[in-house]
């Protein structure tokens, strides 16, 4: 009776090969172009690199053998060291602790306006995640680089450059978190007559809060990282140790600030997990 | 019996919630305590007084005006030049139609649009017209070669707000945009425009004066402006050998800070992927090499990129290689770990179709795993496509090269602030259009429902 409509095995295998191919051909054409990408891209670099490749090669190991034999000769001094930095490692972690807690309170406004659940208004929306948008998209180095030339040499650069940052990239998330929120609870308290305000406490805020906790974790992580990084450029920290050791060519200072480093970011990285994964109830 | 059970709950749930409410209060309490402690800590209340006023003024300025530098020497009055910007080779030929010289009285006349103007004189310099400033003022050099404000020697503290005399120098900044600074040995006027003047093509080129879209015009225009080359290649090779903007240097730099970024991300997704496989324990029975991987990951991915950075600085020196390299090695660890974790959450049971089939350990993965992380991995390589290029910006100003060394440069002079601000915008327009392009890629190969 259908058998106008169902199509013959015939019909299916061809159809099928079809598609086979076309995959076949886009896979091609697209590992293609990365070859293409990675050949020419790899060209320009060897051209315009300060050594060449292979050179740079054959020397790779010998900076951190250095580094590490001139630890192993220092002996039980190079202990001393690790201690010596741990205030600058302090120092470093707090900047990023304390620009990401206040990162997250301006994402959490920004969050509020630009989230479609929230705001009626659509040129609210926009405008807040396009400022969003901008405020992401500069690497904090350019940022923290203009102020410190501002104001001159401290933390407080390097502190307003993650806020900036870490309000722009928290607060894309934390709007996507509110808009992905089930809807059901806040039409729920709309019918009871709830205001604006209660519908955010009692309907939005119990089911993001989980989320927005494991998001600021992970910025953290990286605003560590960052606040290194901030440091090495003159914001002061465990990156300005590090900055000043390497210019000195202290090589057992600068391993054991590496190791400072590298503990840290192994350990933040596990606590930050086993945290995220008693609040998210999953251990990914 | 109802009723009892109720008002146990009742109780209980009453418990509960004062329990949350007083960790929710303390928590909440350390967490204020923290931040005021920090905010006075890390010196937020005097934000307002830590700013160098002057600089940040200039650099204002600078990025939105460009400044000719009009100098005279009292030693030699007649020779005045005009300077753009006040650079060695950009010495103005012709006159601009600001600047007045009349031989009668051996006099030079500075105009302002505000109606505003200096005057040089051989022994003074006048200021007259300015809006708001009734008093003409006069500027002198006394016999040691010093120079002071007529009418006001001594009575320097009744100076207007706007002009500062000291024992070498007088400055006098009546608006933003006029500037006068009298010294012993010569007297300099900065006089701002709006815009960013020369963008396009520089202060000796052919060109110069012409618009974006006057070039565009140009290039397909039969008649040539230079016998030699055609109109198109005069065009591009102008706008690129521009000595003012360094198009030429700041583009490619941009460039190999996005290919730093492409190709680390590339080689980190192609290489950590089959490390991923060799990672997973479905996938690899032997335990020693899965713990190895997993260790190789974290160390990857604990040592910072910054380290990284460091340690492919010395082995290759300044480069693409040591960002490519650096970036590569991180995300390799990044992703790895992820892939990794990924491969394992599959689900089993198209693994097991497959090989009831028949098919050998290749084709089961091939066919079995492949297709469920392949969303995963694009969507993740492709998102770190994204930080990467912010990164490769760091690591560039940090000894890699790139836009991020320029960067650097350019403001360490001190005032090429409208280098900086070009290259700050060049560097946020290349970001936003990496994270366009990945995000429409992402939609384009995964399909609508991965809404990140």
């Amino acid at each position: 009776m259908y058998s106008d409509n169902i199509l013959g095995f015939e019909t299916i295998e061809k159809n099928l090969k079809a598609m086979a191919f076309k995959r076949l051909i886009y896979s091609f054409i697209s590992i293609l172009a990365i070859l293409f990408l990675l050949s020419s891209g790899l060209t320009i670099a060897e051209e315009n690199n300060a050594g060449s490749f292979q050179r740079g090669l054959s020397k790779f190991f010998d900076y951190p053998v250095d580094l590490f034999k001139e630890a192993f000769e220092s002996g039980w001094r190079w202990y001393a060291y690790v201690f010596k930095y741990l205030p600058d490692l302090i120092s470093t972690i707090n900047m990023a602790f304390f620009s990401t807690l206040f990162g997250a309170i301006f994402a959490l406004l920004l969050s509020l306006f630009a989230s479609k659940n929230l705001i009626k208004n659509q040129y609210i929306v926009t405008l807040s995640r396009r400022s969003m948008d901008i405020l992401r998209s500069f690497p904090e180095l350019v940022i923290a680089m203009i102020f410190l030339y501002l104001m001159g040499k401290s933390e407080l650069p390097a502190v307003i450059a993650i806020v900036i940052h870490t309000a722009g990239a928290l607060g894309k998330l934390f709007s996507e978190a509110i808009e992905n929120a089930d809807n059901k609870p806040i039409e729920g308290l709309q019918s009871c007559g709830a205001s604006w305000w209660q519908r955010v406490r009692f309907a939005v805020i119990p089911q993001v809060v989980p989320l927005f906790i494991s998001y600021t974790l992970l910025r953290l992580e990286i605003n560590v990282r960052a606040s290194t990084i901030l440091g090495f450029v003159g914001a002061g920290g465990i990156g300005e140790a590090l900055s000043a050791v390497i210019q000195f060519r202290y090589g057992d200072e600068i391993i054991a600030i590496m190791f400072l480093l590298v503990i840290t970011i192994i350990s933040l990285d596990y606590f930050s997990r086993f945290l995220r994964g008693r609040l998210i109830g999953d251990n990914k | 019996m109802e009723q009892v059970l109720n008002q146990n709950v009742i109780d209980a749930v009453d418990l509960k919630h004062k329990k949350h409410i007083r960790i929710l209060i303390i928590t909440g309490f350390v967490f204020l305590v923290y931040l005021i402690g920090s905010i006075l800590h890390f010196d937020l209340p005097n934000l307002a007084k830590k700013w160098n006023k002057d600089r940040a003024s200039m650099f204002m300025l600078d990025i939105y005006a460009h400044k000719d530098h009009i100098k005279m020497n009292w030693k030699d009055p007649q020779k005045i030049d005009v300077r753009f910007e006040g650079g060695h080779r950009h010495v103005y030929k012709d006159d601009p139609t600001w600047l007045i010289r009349n031989k009668n009285n051996q006099s030079t006349i500075v105009n302002f649009d505000n109606g505003g103007q200096f005057v040089f004189f051989p022994n003074r310099v006048e200021m007259r017209n300015f809006p708001n400033i009734n008093e003409p003022f006069i500027f002198k050099l006394n016999k040691n070669s010093k120079p002071y404000v007529d009418g006001y020697v001594g009575k320097e503290s009744m100076l207007p707000s706007w002009m500062r005399a000291t024992e070498n120098k007088v400055e006098v900044r009546p608006s933003l945009y006029e500037r006068l600074q009298v010294y012993g040995s010569k007297v300099e006027v900065h006089r701002y425009e709006l815009g960013w003047k020369y963008f396009w093509f520089d202060f000796d080129s052919p060109l110069v004066g012409k618009g974006f879209f006057d070039a565009i015009s140009l290039m397909f225009n039969e008649n040539r402006v230079d016998p030699k080359i055609s109109n198109f290649n005069l065009v591009v090779n102008e706008f690129l050998e521009n000595e003012i903007w360094h198009h030429n240097t700041v583009l490619f730099a941009m460039v190999e800070t996005l290919l730093m970024a492409i190709l680390g991300t590339l080689i980190a997704s192609m290489v950590g992927l089959p490390l991923a496989f060799l990672a997973a324990y479905n996938v690899t029975p032997l335990s020693s090499i899965r713990f190895f991987l997993r260790r190789l990951f974290d160390m990857l991915r604990g040592i910072d990129m910054l380290i990284w950075s460091l340690i492919f600085l010395r082995a290759f020196g300044p480069g693409l290689f040591t960002g490519i390299f650096a970036i590569a090695f991180t995300d390799t660890g990044t992703l790895g770990k992820l892939m990794s974790e990924a491969i394992e959450n599959t689900d089993k049971k198209d693994k097991e179709g497959i090989q009831s089939t028949g098919a050998n350990k290749v084709l089961q993965h091939r066919f079995g795993i492949i297709p469920q992380i392949l969303p995963i991995f694009i969507s993740q390589s492709l998102y770190y496509l994204e930080s990467n290029t912010r990164a490769a910006v760091i690591i560039g100003a940090m000894g890699a090269g790139g836009i991020g060394l320029h960067f650097l440069g350019a403001l360490m002079t001190g005032n090429d602030f409208e280098n900086v601000a070009y290259m700050a915008i060049l560097v946020l327009v290349a970001v936003m259009c990496i994270d366009t392009m990945s995000a429409k890629l992402r939609r384009l190969l995964i399909g609508i429902e991965d809404k990140k």
